[in-house]
């Protein structure tokens, strides 16, 4: 009997040494694949089990987290929620995180491995780290003064300090709640559904993520590309344009918005905003330094990271004579972002040399201590010091005395150049209104401001619809919201 | 065990070490251990020792206190091993248990399972006190099984319970009587076949290679298997008869040293197994989500139980994520009971279940080393019996929440949430006691070890049962 009973232990034995072989089949071999499992919800429940970190607009916060208490703990709150979507974006236990909460989440969510006091640290103690702050370049005033001009119309404003690249205000209208998003709620799937199908598109980022025919705008990139390639020697001088001007290869002549632009001088040209004499430079610059003027400032760059990604701006590489003259005036196929218009401005005030636009200041730990700061970055020349100089001039007589007058600001040097942008086939929707400005104290060594402004359906539809009228105001309050000094940061 | 030889001085015959001492040293360990558990949970969850820690320890201390006393005063030559692991194993079942329980505030387990325990405990301390000789458990055979098979039918007339008819339910209390019946079974199938192991073995007609065993010797035991069986599937309590299917084909090899039994067995259980597969629903669907654990995922049905306690075992790897830090719950309704195990893997890593699996292993193995030590079949059947009856439990359970066969409803030993379940491992662990209290105990006719050819045993064995045997006996000569 005891041989069997030898025989019965070795059987147990077997069994043990089964279950042991199994256990490090489950917990070593497959548990990388099993904790990776998309059904696991382990991961979600220590993302959300700890408060996420804030984002900070001019050092107070513009996000918070709320416990509820719910097995994914923490939710995300945003005390201005519609003011500041298009700076933060959305965090949601449903439908992920997008902007600055998808771009900075390591930080925010506290797995970015620089939180951490030692190198290894999290994977060694199996912890994270409390959330991150992120700290925005945002000015609040500005950032107001944009959403309030706005009031609701469809359109964007991005503002820029010109020499060193942050971006001072980054709205979209209409805009939405993103705390409507935060959960896993029914009511956050209703949300969604409601907001995705919102004809007016409030989650849209109108301000990097939409692009727009630039219209009279991009004729501060063409008077650019016709001075770098001395096409213009003398902005003042009469240029040979015909009025009325037959677009080269057509039948089809161009319109003017206003008498006086047969022969007109490139100043004039800006200032009046002269259709005739811009498309016929454009022309006479030729399409390879209108692609390398435009793409200087940015054009068809689909690399640019404010760290968020911004939509690429187009300028077409392969174009007809006429299709070329229309794209000089902004029409065509060119289009932009309010971003990529703001930059435009910000080359031209910051003496042709653009920097590279970032939103977000520096990222801490939660008690304050640096993670990474965003260095003054060049992203390129844009022109030579002299064409930016004679450009400044032009933008200074256009909105001191021609279309952008409701721009100027007491004490203050101002640029600007307005834009009315017909899109739509045959040009049946009603126009953009757009304005690009900038703006320096009388007294200061630089320009404090650059800003792109666009109204989609100004409230004139159907009648006056104009940059000068719809646009510049919106500008205006901006530039002077970012002039005053900043306050607390 | 080693001792023995080696303390010994040569003239005289080695007198066995009792190892008392070792055994209490151990048991403040195993005390020590779960109260670290507990303080470990507390500080994960709030960050303090939780206020009742040193009571724990101390109700905890005092049973394992009560239970050494036992077997030190009455059971002196017991092995030193079984108590302080069924200490250990209970009071990391506590743990676990009232971790889970914080997760669950509506439903907490630990404190009545603390109730169980100590109810457990008392029964260990009466059986070691009270049976003072393993052998008189014979004269209960028919008695044992009649109580079974009445213990296991009666839960028929109550309400199911997460599909079982495995419950007693009274006054708030349940209870699962198939938990006592596999000891009463265990007993029977020993003293049944102790006396009949012979005529099994070298009786019956011969049809070719396979010689049949006689009809009259096998029938009472088969019938008896057969309706444990047949209740069990009625009751849907298909870890006890895989069980109960185990216990017997073990202990009847381990009685004849037929190696055709496993065979037949074996076949038995696969044609069972299938047609239970492919005919009942509840079972087929268990087969399925072992066949693949992630398919409700794929389908958009969210993870299986089964899938999350693989998640959950994964989740811990090789060091676990701490008491208290783990997310098992997920499993859901049986975290603390089924799948407990879960809990241990995750939040003791491979490293915490291993040596989980290994005081079990330890355990098993202590109760066939009885069973090679022992003289009298009976014994030799009831160790290895009840040793059996805690290797498939540990191997089914354990098999099934981690995905190696499929899940079959039934408890950790001393581990999982289950008063009834609680109470009869502290009884096998006081039968293993009392075993190898006499397996180990310095024998008086140095002869009789082993030297005495088998054919005497029955007789012998027959004689100290006294005038009221079991009739089985004496029909077998």
């Amino acid at each position: 009997m005891r041989r069997y009973i030898r025989r019965a232990a070795g059987l147990s034995l077997f069994l043990l040494a089964a279950l042991l072989v199994n256990a490090v089949r489950v917990q070593v071999l497959q548990a990388e694949d099993l904790n990776g499992s998309p059904a696991n919800r382990r991961p979600a429940i220590a993302r959300y089990g700890e408060p996420r970190g804030d984002v900070f607009a001019g050092g107070r916060p513009v996000t918070g987290s709320k416990d509820t208490g719910e097995q994914l703990r923490y939710e995300r709150t945003y005390p201005d929620g519609p003011l500041y979507a298009p700076v933060t974006g959305y965090s949601s236990q449903k439908y992920g995180t997008t902007l600055l909460e998808h771009a900075e989440d390591g930080v925010l969510s506290g797995t970015d491995p620089a939180l951490a006091p030692l190198p290894f640290w999290n994977e060694f103690t199996r912890s994270r780290q409390p959330g991150g702050r992120v700290l925005t370049t945002i000015r609040r005033s500005a950032q107001e003064a944009a959403y309030r001009g706005l009031n609701g119309r469809r359109g964007a404003v991005a503002a820029i300090e010109p020499a060193t690249g942050r971006i001072l205000a980054l709205v979209s209208s209409p805009s939405y709640d993103p705390g409507l998003l935060s959960g896993n709620s029914p009511a956050v799937t209703e949300a969604w559904r409601r907001l995705n199908a919102a004809e007016s598109h409030p989650m849209l980022n109108r301000a990097i993520r939409q692009t727009y025919p630039p219209g009279s705008t991009f004729k501060i990139v063409t008077a650019a590309a016709a001075l770098e390639a001395r096409v213009v020697t003398d902005p003042d001088a009469p240029t040979d344009t015909a009025d009325p001007f037959v677009i080269p290869g057509t039948r089809t002549t161009l319109p003017n918005p206003v008498p006086g632009c047969r022969r007109a001088s490139l100043v004039y040209a800006i200032k009046w905003s002269c259709n005739t004499v811009m498309a016929n430079l454009g022309v006479k610059v030729g399409l390879e330094g209108m692609l390398g003027t435009a793409g200087r400032f940015g054009f068809n760059d689909d690399s640019l990271r404010i760290p968020s990604g911004v939509a690429v701006s187009g300028f077409d590489r392969r174009m007809s004579v006429d299709q070329l003259a229309l794209s000089s005036i902004g029409q065509f196929d060119t289009t932009a972002t309010p971003l990529q218009m703001a930059m435009v401005a910000a080359a031209v005030a910051n003496g042709g040399e653009l920097a590279y636009p970032y939103l977000v200041e520096r990222t801490t730990t939660w008690d304050g201590d640096t993670v990474r700061e965003t260095p003054r970055r060049s992203y390129r020349r844009a022109m030579f010091p002299a064409t930016a100089h004679e450009l400044r001039r032009m933008m200074v007589e256009a909105a001191e005395r021609g279309t952008g007058t409701r721009a100027l600001i007491d004490g203050v040097t101002v640029g600007g150049k307005t834009g009315t942008a017909q899109h739509g086939v045959g040009n049946a929707g009603t126009p953009y209104a757009w304005f690009i400005a900038w703006a320096q104290d009388r007294g200061a060594p630089r320009p404090a401001v650059a800003v792109a402004v666009v109204v989609e359906d100004p409230e004139a539809a159907g009648g006056e619809i104009s940059g000068g009228g719809d646009a510049a105001p919106i500008a205006r309050a901006v530039m002077v919201e970012a002039l005053k000094p900043e306050t607390s940061r | 065990m080693t001792a023995t030889a080696a303390e010994a001085p040569p003239p005289e015959r080695p007198r066995p070490a009792r190892r008392r001492g070792v055994e209490l040293s151990l048991l403040v360990c195993a005390v020590l251990i779960s109260v670290y558990g507990y303080a470990g949970v507390g500080m994960a969850r709030s960050g303090a020792v939780p206020p009742d820690a040193l009571a724990y320890g101390a109700g905890l201390g005092l049973l394992a206190l009560l239970a050494h006393l036992a077997v030190r005063l009455r059971a002196p030559y017991a092995d030193p091993l079984p108590l302080p692991i069924a200490v250990l194993l209970n009071g990391v079942g506590l743990v676990l248990i009232y971790r889970l329980d914080l997760e669950t505030p509506a439903d907490r387990a630990a404190p009545a399972q603390l109730i169980w325990s100590t109810l457990g405990v008392a029964l260990f301390i009466a059986v070691v006190v009270l049976l003072r000789d393993h052998r008189v458990l014979r004269r209960y055979a028919y008695l044992s099984v009649a109580t079974a098979l009445v213990l296991m039918t009666v839960p028929i007339l109550f309400p199911a319970v997460n599909g079982a008819r495995i419950w007693i339910r009274a006054g708030g209390l349940s209870f699962q009587p198939g938990e006592f019946a596999k000891i009463l079974l265990a007993v029977f199938f020993a003293a049944y076949l102790a006396a009949n192991r012979h005529a099994l073995a070298h009786t019956g007609r011969r049809i070719g290679p396979v010689q049949l065993p006689a009809g009259r010797v096998l029938g009472p035991v088969v019938a008896v298997w057969l309706i444990s069986v047949a209740v069990l599937v009625l009751e849907r309590d298909l870890g006890t008869s895989l069980l109960f299917f185990g216990l017997f084909v073990v202990m009847l090899y381990v009685a004849t040293g037929r190696t055709g039994w496993i065979v037949v067995g074996l076949l038995l259980a696969g044609s069972g197994a299938f047609a239970a597969g492919t005919l009942e629903p509840h079972v087929r669907g268990r087969v399925e989500s072992w066949i693949d654990p992630y398919a409700s995922i794929a389908a958009g049905d969210g993870p299986s139980q089964l899938a999350q306690s693989m998640f959950s075992f994964a989740s811990g790897g090789v060091l676990g994520s701490g008491l208290g830090a783990g997310r098992s719950i997920l499993i859901g309704f049986a975290a603390k009971s089924d799948f407990i195990l879960a809990t241990a893997g995750e939040e003791l890593g491979l490293a915490g279940l291993t040596a989980l699996f290994l005081l079990y292993g330890l355990l098993v193995a202590l109760g066939y080393r009885a069973g090679l030590d022992l003289r009298d079949p009976f014994g030799r059947l009831l160790a290895v019996g009840l040793a059996a009856i805690l290797a498939v439990q540990v191997f089914v359970v354990a098999g099934g929440v981690t995905g190696l066969i499929p899940l079959t409803g039934m408890a950790m030993p001393f581990l999982a949430q289950g008063g009834s379940s609680v109470v009869t491992n502290w009884i096998i662990v006081a039968l293993l006691i009392r075993l190898s209290d006499s397996a180990r105990e310095p024998h008086p006719e140095p002869v009789e070890s082993g030297v005495i050819a088998p054919a005497a045993d029955p007789a012998g064995q027959q004689g100290r049962a006294g005038p009221q045997g079991p009739a089985a006996a004496e029909g077998a000569r």
